[in-house]
């Protein structure tokens, strides 16, 4: 079962690299999602597959027989809200961008960052 | 007391709800925020004071003692990177009030402020790994609503380039994170340092490296500081200042506590990388600087630069290299956020960030010339200001240790931050107007700016005038640090 997990969280990252170096930027954006999803993978698989110990048993009483151990589903329940939350943000982003400017190639996101100027210096910046 | 180890992330979480819930009524807003920040100053004055006195104070939540609960952890590091935190939030709120390149006011705009400072502070106090995560992503969510907030197209761009470089560093976080688990089974400081005393050193050294790198992408570290000068300088000035002063501190904090307290046993060779990593970052840093007009831009290559001397300071891996570090960070987060806030005073005054349309401030505005001087000759290390002091304990640390190609490259580096900041005071300053008809603005409301910017410089002065004190209290901070002298 642990290797399963492996083969799945390592399609899924090879998937979220393969989009994210894409030049569209709602590629992009995805592609870092799709990383997300593959580090809550393995913060799950962290805690083991199948029953366990858990790390804390209240005094008296004694393990389950199928008990596995809490700790990372907690975590990962924390990570996957955050998560969520960036990708909402980042989709949104990527959507002002494009409607706001016409622009969803990085390679022409250079509105932060102008290109040198003929001369080769760097360009003033107007907005400024 | 309790109170007192989560204020620095009560007090401005408290804020934020409270600036959020007076939204619509400005002049209240405004007065919470100050009121919070001063708040979280005394609170961390206090906290730092108690931790002067009877060492680490601990709270454990809801009762589960380490190391299963979550533990925040004042030591000296902690509570005095809590107390800068404070300063600095403090000191640019103050700022906001002129009328120097201010934030634009808007309603979210100072809930999002506290929220920042509430994640950085609580970032410098946990000590508990996946804690650290949680704060680093509310860091990073706050600052991307930051980014984002002018809404230009070059905000926007900014923020993208900063979520998605950044997002990369949170994963792998998260990832290691969840690796050293899976290797250890704990998440808490003190008992990771245990295990890893127990553990076969060379079976957890490649989670410890995926964590050291994780942090470095979060400290702007050589090859992965891109979003870095991609997006500090779309920031209106006090934002530019916060964001300079703490952000990258906290990777670098992070990367302090792991190699130089938790992980004080990780093989000698990871410190000879990240002292490679740290000349590299210091060079590749100042030399972008040296390429640009903008005063924002150079300050923001600056950051970088200065990023390498931290970073080297721990990659010395021994108890003086770790004083060196903490010294550096105290200095830098003052120093580097003055620069900021002085370069916004320049713009207000004579009209442009971009040195080749401005000049001419020095008949006008003599004794700014020698406020800007304080901060720029500090960067450069100066004597007697306080970064001389800080690169004096690093550099000392270096040459005892017979790493002489690292010694060189920082004195090197050294020499060309004084070029950059030569070129700003020489271009701002000296040189003539290029318009000729140019006349500072008279109505410029300056005086919160400055009471700001000279209450920091003051802060300068006086630590390379009386280095002794924070000399002996860095080098406290470090023997209660894991790293044996």
């Amino acid at each position: 079962m642990i290797w399963a997990l492996a083969v799945a969280i390592f399609a899924t990252v090879a998937a979220g690299v393969y989009l994210a170096l894409a030049r569209d930027l709602l590629r992009c954006v995805i592609g870092v999602s799709l990383i997300g999803a593959a580090a809550n993978l393995v913060v799950f698989a962290a805690g083991r597959v199948g029953t366990m110990a858990p790390p804390v048993i209240p005094e008296g009483e004694t393990v389950l027989a199928a008990a596995v151990n809490p700790l990372p589903q907690a975590l990962v329940l924390t990570a996957i809200v955050i998560g969520f939350a960036l990708t909402c943000f980042s989709l949104v982003l990527v959507l002002a961008l494009k409607s706001r400017t016409g622009v969803a190639d990085s390679e022409r996101l250079r509105f932060a960052e102008p290109p040198p100027a003929a001369d080769g210096k760097p360009a003033p910046d107007e907005e400024r | 007391m309790a109170l007192l180890v989560t204020s620095p992330l009560l007090v401005p979480l408290a804020t934020s709800l409270l600036t959020l819930l007076s939204a619509d009524r400005p002049r209240l807003q405004r007065a919470l925020s100050l009121a919070g920040a001063f708040l979280l100053l005394g609170c961390t004055l206090a906290l730092l004071a108690q931790v002067e006195a009877n060492g680490t104070a601990r709270v454990a939540f809801g009762g589960w003692q380490a190391p299963f609960g979550i533990e925040f952890a004042a030591d000296r590091l902690g509570a005095s990177m809590a107390l800068i935190t404070a300063i600095m939030g403090a000191a640019t709120l103050v700022f906001q009030l002129s009328d120097a390149d201010p934030a634009p006011e808007s309603p979210t705009l100072l809930p999002l402020v506290h929220a920042l400072l509430a994640g950085v502070g609580a970032a410098f106090l946990t000590a508990d790994l996946f804690n650290l995560y949680v704060w680093f992503e509310v860091m990073l969510i706050a600052a991307l609503g930051l980014l984002a907030h002018g809404a230009a197209p070059r905000h926007l761009d900014a923020t993208l380039k900063y979520f998605v470089l950044n997002a990369f560093g949170t994963l792998l976080l998260l990832m290691s994170i969840a690796y050293l688990y899976g290797a250890t089974g704990h998440l808490n400081f003190g008992a990771l340092e245990a295990a890893g005393q127990a553990a076969d050193p060379l079976r957890l050294l490649p989670f410890v490296v995926a964590l050291a790198v994780a942090f470095l992408i979060k400290a702007g570290a050589f090859p992965v500081y891109a979003w870095l000068p991609a997006s500090y300088h779309t920031l209106p000035a006090p934002l530019a200042a916060l964001f300079a002063a703490l952000l990258t501190k906290v990777g670098v904090y992070a990367v302090l506590r792991l190699l130089g307290d938790i992980f004080v046993s990780t093989p000698g060779l990871l410190f000879e990388a990240l002292g490679w990593i740290a000349v590299a970052t210091m060079v590749f840093g100042v030399l972008g600087a040296a390429w640009h007009w903008d005063m924002r831009r150079i300050l923001a290559f600056h950051i970088i630069s200065q990023i390498g001397y931290m970073l080297l300071g721990i990659a010395l891996a021994s108890r003086e290299g770790t004083v060196g570090a903490v010294f550096y960070i105290i200095h830098h987060i003052i120093v580097k956020a003055n620069l900021f806030l002085i370069a916004a005073i320049v713009f207000r005054l004579a009209g442009s960030y971009d040195l080749r349309r401005i000049g001419g401030l020095y008949k006008p505005r003599p004794w700014l010339g020698v406020l800007f001087l304080i901060p720029a000759l500090s960067l450069v290390g100066i004597p007697p200001l306080s970064g001389f002091w800080a690169k004096f304990i690093v550099l000392r640390e270096a040459l005892l240790q017979g790493h002489y190609v690292w010694a060189a490259a920082a004195l090197l580096v050294g020499f060309l931050t004084l070029y950059s900041m030569m070129k700003i005071w020489f271009e701002a300053f000296w040189k003539k107007h290029p318009d000729a008809g140019w006349q500072p603005p008279a109505e410029a409301r300056l005086a919160p700016a400055f009471a700001a910017t000279v209450a920091l410089a003051l802060l300068t002065v006086a630590i390379g005038l009386w280095p002794e004190p924070l000399a002996q209290f860095a080098q406290q901070a470090a023997e209660s640090m894991g790293r044996a002298p």
